[in-house]
């Protein structure tokens, strides 16, 4: 029995002393990509506090009723302890142990309320922007800035993730976490975000601020953040939306506010200046945050850019590969990939009215989108062009060839 | 006394006697025979669930998309979840009801046989229809378990085989639940009173009024959804007036308590075994009951902490918060109750006293967890990660499924009249602990990190709890053939297995169903027997001091 009793010590004192060291180790390490991040708000940080309060109450309740349990297992086992006692109740320790737990969930309860209410307190914002969840892309709108663009997953992203890729995904730089058009926002402002969606529920999440809504059609949800350190925040939609939920990440770049101005007079005119041009290529837009740090190389990226999206004429075959490679990548999770759609929400293309009617209201209903059908103003014209094509020469339909001019000229 | 009613019982017998061949099944009102069918479907759907498990952690071992479309992914984890909760858990539990209520209680039967082959056979044909919508075009539903609108209508042709599937669920659910209440309230053994019951007659009983009442609601919210693709209605189409949100009102109501549809009878099992092999009677019996009763009625006025981030007015938040911090207390108590029975003990360790004590460990660790997560401005973070992942499987698997597994050992010798292998069963238990932990552990850390849930591919810097999880996942689907075979062993006499146990399998055991013999007979309490206090799980001081 002493050898045991030994033993038993020694363990103990092991098993607590790991433990010991390893919620140590948790607890400097919280940003170390195993804990809940301690963010860059106010609001993130009270959350990381909570969460680690709530945390070390479990270890505590873990470590006692654990405790006992292994001390029992040992020795009240039948070779320890052959004759088991008889008690069966005590109204006495049934009292004491509902109400010890009850105080300690007051405790946590009452930070916890105060939290909640500052998180919800959406009031006296200094900017708002409206965020737009689309399948499978999120739309901000910089609200009384006439500033719109849509954010979707990084191209060497998009292209590492497909089926058989044949890229290592550990050599693309954040995979999965990367977005064409970042949100930029100011630092050390209150920005409000008024969360909404154009198809089926998504959910907005940045983990470093501490911020989770749900993003759904026909509501408005607010939520804010004061983000007060610039830098480069990631974050993913949260709610499942359908079969690439996994890939419409959420990127913001806080920055401090000049930058934040300048950035957003770039953008608008840049809309602007596109729009006079009457052609909006979304390479442009893609420039202009650039074009604040570095003008001449954005400048030459631009040119190049619609250099690449508006060409000359281009032969029906031509627009027919093309256009089968974007009609795949964001028309075939509706439409299928045979064109037959899942009707009734997503029309079948095949003999279909608007496939084999006029091209200028195939057009418009791509760029603008209808009932559940998203705008894609931000595909090129070219794009645009070669997967209407595509369309009107599948599956049997038949209805000639789209110029991205034409796309252009309708935009 | 006992031994008149075993004469009686076999003598029965040469009348009653069970059909030969496959019609004995089909048309059987035997309780022990549907018992035997519902665990042998459980089981199967354990392991067509346990194979979609599986397409989904390959899929996660490593970043990239190495194996299966998202698509075919995200029908993956929806049938992976309907299979498992309705096709596994839930047939397992009423299996163990049907076997174990009417002995425990001391009667001949449940109250409604008739009805209770018609509950078990509607599962065969509700789950060809679930299952069958994977060979079809546009694949299987694949907008997650809680069918969430507007997502949930984009599901192709299987929609309306997964709503009519839901629907035969929950009727077979519900005809279930009548017959354990019916029974249970009036064909108890004289002596039995309610307050002497065993304790997972009560969690059945409870469990059962919970099924009674929220399946129709489950029932209601499917339907909903069936005119809204169908027949034109907006009852979630918020472009028609109607409102997607309330979906989620609606099926967490019944969602909420079908967690603890999901527990109660597992604590009912725990409550069971703990005292057999701790050879001590169950401490706390009465709070045992009450804490039960508690948590059935806290689980109807939680359901909105699943849907925190839908955005709802403030009040509601902190409502529902404060209303899920408190099913900590009652369920604080059961754990504290099992360690009190523990305490003192004279314990033995064989393969069912395993389980259950993994069951207080692991299922109090899915307990942690839940309370973390009842903190609303916290699950704003943990809301749909891994996190929450982690819990619920920490609940349901180590907890749910380990009961279930506890109870076939605990009860196999009584079914079958031949015990289990003992060495085989300990390797299960130690094969199945450690893989399960390896397996659901690191998602904590995943979630934390911000891992997603739902997601097919994901950041590289999730890669290593995903390969751990996934390597455990594959250890523990490999484990549970040794619980196959270990149990068929039993059931059909392999490896030279005999009969010939004692009534009373377990020294430790109480209860009316050791006082009948082993295998039981076709018919036991044919006559019923008079209950008393020595068999009970319940003693009560006033009643050892009148003994």
């Amino acid at each position: 029995m002493m050898s045991m009793k030994g033993w038993l010590t020694r363990l103990s004192t092991g098993v607590g002393l790991a433990l010991t060291t390893i919620a140590a180790q948790a607890y400097t390490e919280t940003s170390g990509g195993y804990n809940m991040p301690v963010g860059v708000t106010e609001v993130s940080r009270e959350v990381h506090g909570l969460h680690m309060a709530v945390f070390w109450v479990c270890v505590v309740i873990g470590i006692i009723v654990f405790g006992l349990m292994t001390y029992s297992i040992i020795k009240h086992r039948r070779s320890n302890n052959p004759k088991p006692a008889d008690f069966h109740e005590s109204t006495t320790v049934e009292i004491i142990w509902t109400v010890i737990p009850f105080v300690v969930l007051i405790s946590l309860a009452v930070p916890a309320a105060g939290t909640l209410i500052k998180m919800e307190d959406t009031r006296n914002a200094d900017m708002s922007i409206k965020v737009t969840g689309y399948q499978w892309k999120w739309h901000y709108d910089y609200l009384g800035e006439d500033v719109g663009f849509f954010s979707t997953l990084a191209e060497d992203s998009n292209q590492a993730r497909q089926l058989g890729s044949g890229v290592d995904v550990t050599q693309v730089p954040n995979y999965l976490v990367e977005v064409d058009n970042p949100l930029v926002i100011p630092v050390g402002k209150k920005v409000r975000f008024l969360v909404t969606s154009n198809d089926v529920i998504h959910a907005w999440w940045v983990p470093e601020f501490a911020v989770k809504k749900d993003a759904i059609p026909g509501y408005v949800n607010e939520i804010w953040t004061k983000v007060e350190q610039p830098g480069v925040y990631r974050g993913v939609c949260a709610e499942l939306c359908g079969r690439d939920h996994g890939f419409m990440p959420i990127v913001v770049k806080a920055v401090p506010e000049a930058e934040f101005t300048a950035w957003l007079e770039a953008k608008k005119n840049g809309t602007e200046v596109a729009a006079a041009e009457t052609v909006v290529t979304d390479a442009a837009v893609d420039a202009a945050p650039t074009e604040v740090a570095a003008p001449a190389e954005a400048a030459v990226e631009v040119a190049a850019a619609e250099a690449e999206a508006a060409p000359a004429e281009m032969s029906k075959d031509e627009l027919v590969a093309k256009g089968e490679g974007v009609f795949k990548a964001n028309c075939a999770a509706c439409h299928q990939a045979n064109g037959q759609g899942l009707p009734p929400s997503f029309p079948s293309l095949v003999g279909s009215a608007v496939v084999g009617g006029p091209a200028a209201a195939q057009i418009a209903q791509v760029l603008n989108g209808k009932n559940l059908m998203p705008p894609f103003k931000q595909l090129s014209d070219t794009d645009i062009a070669a997967v209407i094509t595509y369309t009107r020469n599948s599956w049997g339909n038949d209805s000639g060839v789209v110029q991205p001019d034409a796309v252009a000229a309708a935009r | 006394m006992a031994h008149a009613h075993d004469a009686h019982a076999h003598h029965d017998d040469h009348h009653h006697g069970p059909d030969k061949g496959i019609m004995r099944w089909i048309k059987t009102t035997n309780h022990k025979d549907l018992g035997t069918l519902y665990l042998f479907f459980a089981f199967t759907m354990f392991f067509i669930g346990g194979l979609m498990s599986l397409v989904i952690r390959a899929e996660l071992f490593h970043p990239g998309l190495q194996f299966v479309q998202p698509e075919f992914f995200n029908q993956m984890t929806t049938m992976h979840a309907l299979v498992m909760i309705f096709g596994g858990v839930m047939p397992g539990f009423v299996g163990l009801a049907n076997w174990m209520v009417p002995m425990m209680i001391g009667c001949s039967d449940l109250a409604l046989p008739r009805v209770n082959n018609w509950g078990f056979w509607i599962l065969p044909f509700a789950f060809a229809m679930l299952i069958g919508t994977l060979f079809m075009d546009g694949g299987a539903p694949a907008g997650g378990w809680t069918m969430y609108p507007p997502l949930v209508l984009q599901t192709g042709n299987a929609f309306p085989f997964l709503i009519f599937a839901v629907h035969l669920m929950g009727i077979s659910s519900i005809t279930g639940a009548i017959n354990v209440v019916v029974t249970i309230l009036n064909m108890r053994a004289p002596g039995m009173t309610l307050l002497k019951m065993p304790l997972f007659v009560w969690t059945w009983l409870i469990t059962a009024y919970l099924l009674i009442a929220v399946m129709p609601v489950l029932a209601g919210a499917v339907t909903m959804l069936l005119t809204d693709k169908y027949f034109g209605t907006s009852f979630f189409t918020a472009a028609g007036g109607g409102d997607p949100v309330m979906f989620q009102h609606i099926f967490w109501f019944f969602g909420h308590p079908e967690v603890y549809i999901m527990i109660l009878p597992a604590f009912g099992i725990v409550s069971t075994i703990i005292p057999t092999f701790a050879r001590k009677s169950l401490f706390g019996y009465d709070s045992m009951v009450y804490a039960s009763a508690s948590i059935a009625f806290l689980s109807f006025i939680v359901w909105a902490h699943h849907m925190f981030t839908v955005g709802m007015p403030l009040a509601g938040e902190l409502f529902f918060m404060f209303a899920t911090m408190l099913i900590a207390v009652p369920t604080g108590v059961k754990v504290f109750n099992w360690v009190a029975t523990m305490w003192k003990g004279s314990m033995t360790f064989e393969t069912p006293m395993l389980f259950s004590i993994a069951f207080v460990f692991l299922f109090t660790i899915g307990g942690f967890s839940g309370l973390m997560l009842a903190m609303t401005p916290v699950d704003f973070q943990y809301h749909d990660t891994y996190f929450v992942v982690a819990h619920f499987h920490y609940v349901l698997v180590p907890g749910a499924v380990f009961s279930i597994i506890a109870a076939v050992y605990y009860w196999i010798p009584k079914w079958t009249g031949r015990m289990y292998n003992e060495f085989w069963g300990k390797v299960h238990f130690w094969l199945s602990a450690v893989f399960i932990n390896l397996t659901f552990f690191p998602q904590h850390f995943a979630g934390l990190a911000g891992m997603q849930r739902r997601v097919p591919d994901y950041a590289v810097q999730f890669t290593d709890f995903n390969v751990i999880s996934t390597i455990g996942a594959f250890g523990f689907f490999v484990a549970q053939f040794i619980f196959i075979f270990n149990m068929l062993s039993s059931c059909f006499g392999w490896f030279g297995r005999k009969q010939g146990l004692p009534d009373r399998v377990w020294e430790g055991a109480h209860g009316l169903e050791w006082t009948v013999a082993s295998p039981a007979p076709y018919h036991t309490f044919e006559d019923p027997p008079q209950f008393s206090d020595s068999e009970g799980t319940a003693i009560h001081d006033e009643a050892v001091a009148k003994a």
